[in-house]
């Protein structure tokens, strides 16, 4: 014990192993390692990053941190060193004498973290007082300065309001509060900005930096964004699989990555997409403005955009800026109040249900989440086959003949004809959806949001497969997204949406080039880029408070 | 995935029931109208289950009372599973002024107490089994309806519904292919329920005298035909009593592990 405290290690995870036992529907059960010999080990007052795609076993070690499993998650091999003491395996007074004391936590969602019945301030002290660390008064007043720290407007009164009467920004800085509380030793974070907009998401990351760094904390970060780790950690672990890929310093893992696995990581979005010279329009939106039944408030107003055959037009914004409902109304889900759409030479109905059969086939849409975009009683077969069918006619043999060439096309190949949406990865769910689309064959496509679900080497590769598809059948692009480095990777022409509006529109090249607006200014500058000390050069430049806040 | 216990027993139970219903004919060792012995005999080996109250055999009684009890609860149950869930699936699709113009129907029609509708329906029509399905069907589809309307409701808003609208599908192909696949497991372990508050239903009109008339005979009658007999501790009664209370129990612990297998309330996984 003595020797540990020496080394100064706070916490200490030595060839930890995680097992669990699988449910998978219709099956029996199935034995699982979720992690294998992974050690790590985190200094008082140092950040250490955890970073890997889903299902890398980041969030799994973040919570073994304070040796806590979710249901069903065993905790199997190894040593986790709290402090000299090993708290695997430790008694269950302990352990929760221990959570929400000396190792705390910061969850994802903060809206589904907090009792929405509840007062902020009951539950940002709720685990000081229930630990005894200090009385209410203090409790409160420590509270009240961590809000200012923190950077909440009305540190005072803001614990008085409830969790619905705050943003989601704001609402996650509350949970960082509500962690650091209790003057804790050790806090994970998990992926704690990951739900919020871009804007949002650099004055969270910045607060929560500060903090780390003003209360000596020691902390744990878990994302799947490594610009995002970049700016906050001081080491980095890489994970796949639940397995170690390379540990090193923030600086080392950036600049000189020694594994393959990482250096892609570090060199994604690094696509280079030449932009293609203006062309008369298959989509034209002149003057259109939406808004929803029974209300007067406009939604969009009046979005002027054209789009020529075979380019992309990526719409971006944050959310509510009304880049889906732009996508709505030119699909016809909500009809424009005013203004006119056409599309390949006709003018285009706004009403779903007054469009041609035509109409409808060549213009498709791809959708954000691939899972519920499946039916799940449906096969891939039947999933791709059915606008076959509809549309063309096709049936039997000369249907299934069909699929199978379209799934070869997104590049799926063979043996995934029969499988259900269930028996696929995240990366080929978003095919399938891509494969649909395409078996209408197209001259339009709507993509919503398509990659932000996905983790970073996956999305890359939708990304690259869209371009391809783009180049071998002509279909354009209405590309709908949050981020920037998708954009610069496929748009030919950018339109930027605030608040139902478009505040910027042309080529890539223009809309990129400063002099900038102040929102655009605001959007660009907000993403994070993989550079040390990003973070504080943006923010001492800015011409605008984050919209969200 | 193992069985459970109780859903063996409770398929054991329901599956013969529903054998002796359908061989009625060839099981039941004595006619269904002839009084074969004397008054409330006790069980034999003459007589299985003994004889009722006017010397009938009671183990025969009850396996025709159980085709006619067996037969209308599962005609009624199917009637109002068709029409429940094609109204509430159609309701969700529909939307706006069909929506609310079915729901506040149903809303009338649960706001007065089944019983009491029936009552007032089987004074004024001919006491048929054909208005006896119908009447508790249509009675039972309210509920059907709002359970399909709220499983459909959650359903109507996935994308894929949303991609198949803008493909330009059908209402048909929306609600037989895209809605109720998804929704079939809830209403699965629903109809079992349905069919005991069916069977107790014909069972408590029966005993009212308004349901299932002479000569044919079915459980609820038979407990209102022996009642008296309880008085001077003739068992009789509680034979038809019991076998009514033995079906509800075991579709029940059938229904509960269809519900288990497949909802994702407990976790989805299994017994």
């Amino acid at each position: 014990m003595a020797e540990d405290r020496a080394v100064g290690s706070l916490l200490e995870i030595r060839n930890l192993k995680i097992e669990a036992t699988a449910y998978p529907p219709g099956e029996p059960p199935r034995h699982v390692v979720l992690v294998d010999d992974v050690s790590v080990s985190v200094q008082k007052g140092r950040v250490l990053g955890l970073i890997g795609e889903s299902g890398a076993g980041k969030s799994t070690i973040g919570l073994a941190a304070m040796a806590f499993g979710r249901g069903g998650v065993r905790l199997t091999g190894g040593q986790i060193l709290l402090n000299g003491r090993d708290i695997r395996g430790a008694d269950v007074g302990t352990l929760r004498a221990l959570r929400g004391r000396e190792v705390t936590y910061v969850a994802q969602s903060a809206a589904a973290a907090f009792n929405p019945a509840k007062r902020l301030m009951e539950q940002v002290i709720e685990t000081t007082l229930l630990h005894g660390v200090m009385g209410r008064a203090e409790a409160e007043a420590r509270a009240v300065a961590l809000f200012r720290k923190l950077g909440l407007p009305n540190p005072e009164t803001f614990g008085s309001r409830f969790p619905h009467q705050v943003s989601g920004g704001q609402l996650q800085r509350a949970m960082t509060a509500m962690a650091l509380c209790p003057k804790p030793e050790l806090v994970v974070f998990d992926e704690p900005t990951t739900a919020l907009d871009v804007t949002t998401q650099i004055e969270v990351l910045a607060a929560i930096k500060e903090a780390i760094h003003d209360t000596g904390v020691a902390a744990l970060y878990i994302t799947h964004d490594l610009a995002v780790v970049t700016q906050v950690a001081d080491d980095i672990l890489v994970l796949r699989g639940g397995r170690r890929v390379e540990y090193g310093t923030t600086d080392q893992i950036i600049n000189a990555p020694r594994e393959e696995y990482t250096r892609a990581l570090v060199s994604v979005r690094s696509i280079d997409h030449v932009e293609k010279p203006q062309a008369p329009s298959i989509l034209s939106v002149a003057g259109v403005t939406a808004r929803y039944k029974g209300t007067t408030f406009d939604v969009l107003k009046t979005v002027t955009v054209d789009l020529a055959p075979g380019q992309t037009l990526a719409v971006v914004g944050e959310s509510g800026s009304g880049k889906s409902t732009l996508a709505r109304v030119i699909t016809g889900l909500l009809p424009a109040a005013e203004g006119r759409i056409t599309f390949a030479g006709r003018p285009l109905s706004p009403d779903l249900a007054s469009r041609t059969k035509d109409d409808l086939r060549e213009l498709q849409m791809i959708y954000q989440m691939a899972d519920t975009a499946m039916n799940p009683r449906q096969t891939v077969g039947t999933i791709i086959g059915r606008p076959l069918e509809f549309y063309f006619g096709l049936k039997g043999e000369a249907k299934r003949a069909q699929v199978q060439d379209l799934l070869d096309q997104i590049e799926m190949g063979k043996g995934y004809i029969d499988r259900y949406p269930a028996e696929l990865s995240g990366g080929q769910k978003q095919r399938v959806c891509i494969a649909r689309a395409l078996a209408a064959k197209p001259k339009l496509i709507i993509c919503d949001e398509v990659t932000s679900a996905l983790d970073p080497l996956v999305a890359d590769g939708i990304l690259k497969l869209l371009l391809t598809l783009q180049a071998q059948e002509g279909v354009a692009y209405l590309f709908i997204t949050h981020d920037l480095a998708t954009v610069r990777a496929i748009a030919d022409r950018i339109a930027v949406m605030y608040r139902g509006a478009v505040v910027r529109y042309g080529s890539k090249t223009d809309v990129l080039t400063p002099p900038f607006d102040d929102y655009t200014d605001l959007l660009l500058s907000s993403v994070p880029e993989m550079k040390l000390g990003w973070l504080e050069g943006v923010l001492a430049h800015r011409k605008m408070d984050s919209a969200g806040n | 995935m193992k069985m459970p216990l109780s859903a063996l027993l409770g398929l054991i139970f329901t599956g013969g029931f529903f054998f002796a219903a359908i061989f009625a004919d060839v099981l039941a060792p004595y006619p269904l109208e002839m009084a074969v012995g004397k008054v409330w005999e006790p069980p034999s080996a003459t007589y299985w289950l003994g004889t009722d109250t006017i010397g009938r055999d009671i183990l025969s009684r009850l396996i025709y009372g159980g085709q006619i009890t067996i037969f209308v609860a599962t005609a009624s149950s199917l009637l109002a599973f068709g029409l429940g869930s094609i109204l509430g699936f159609t309701a969700v699709t529909q939307g706006g002024l069909v929506d609310q113009l079915l729901s506040r129907l149903v809303d009338l029609m649960m706001a007065i107490p089944s019983l009491i509708i029936a009552l007032v329906v089987l004074v004024v029509l001919p006491r048929t089994l054909i208005t006896l399905i119908l009447l508790m069907g249509i009675l039972d589809a309210t509920r059907v309806f709002r359970l399909s309307r709220a499983v459909a409701m959650d359903i109507a808003v996935m994308d894929y519904v949303e991609a198949a609208k803008l493909r330009g599908e059908r209402q048909g192909w929306i609600i037989f292919r895209e809605i109720l696949p998804n929704a079939l497991s809830p209403l699965v372990a629903e109809l079992g329920l349905r069919f005991i508050f069916a069977v107790l239903f014909i069972s408590t009109l029966s005993f009212l005298g308004l349901g299932i008339q002479p000569p044919l005979a079915d459980w609820g009658g038979m407990v209102q035909e022996n009642k008296d007999g309880l008085i001077y501790g003739k068992a009789a009664a509680l034979m038809p009593a019991l076998a009514i209370a033995v079906l509800a129990i075991s579709v029940n612990l059938v229904a509960d592990w269809v519900l288990s297998r497949t909802t994702s309330l407990k976790g989805g996984r299994g017994g």
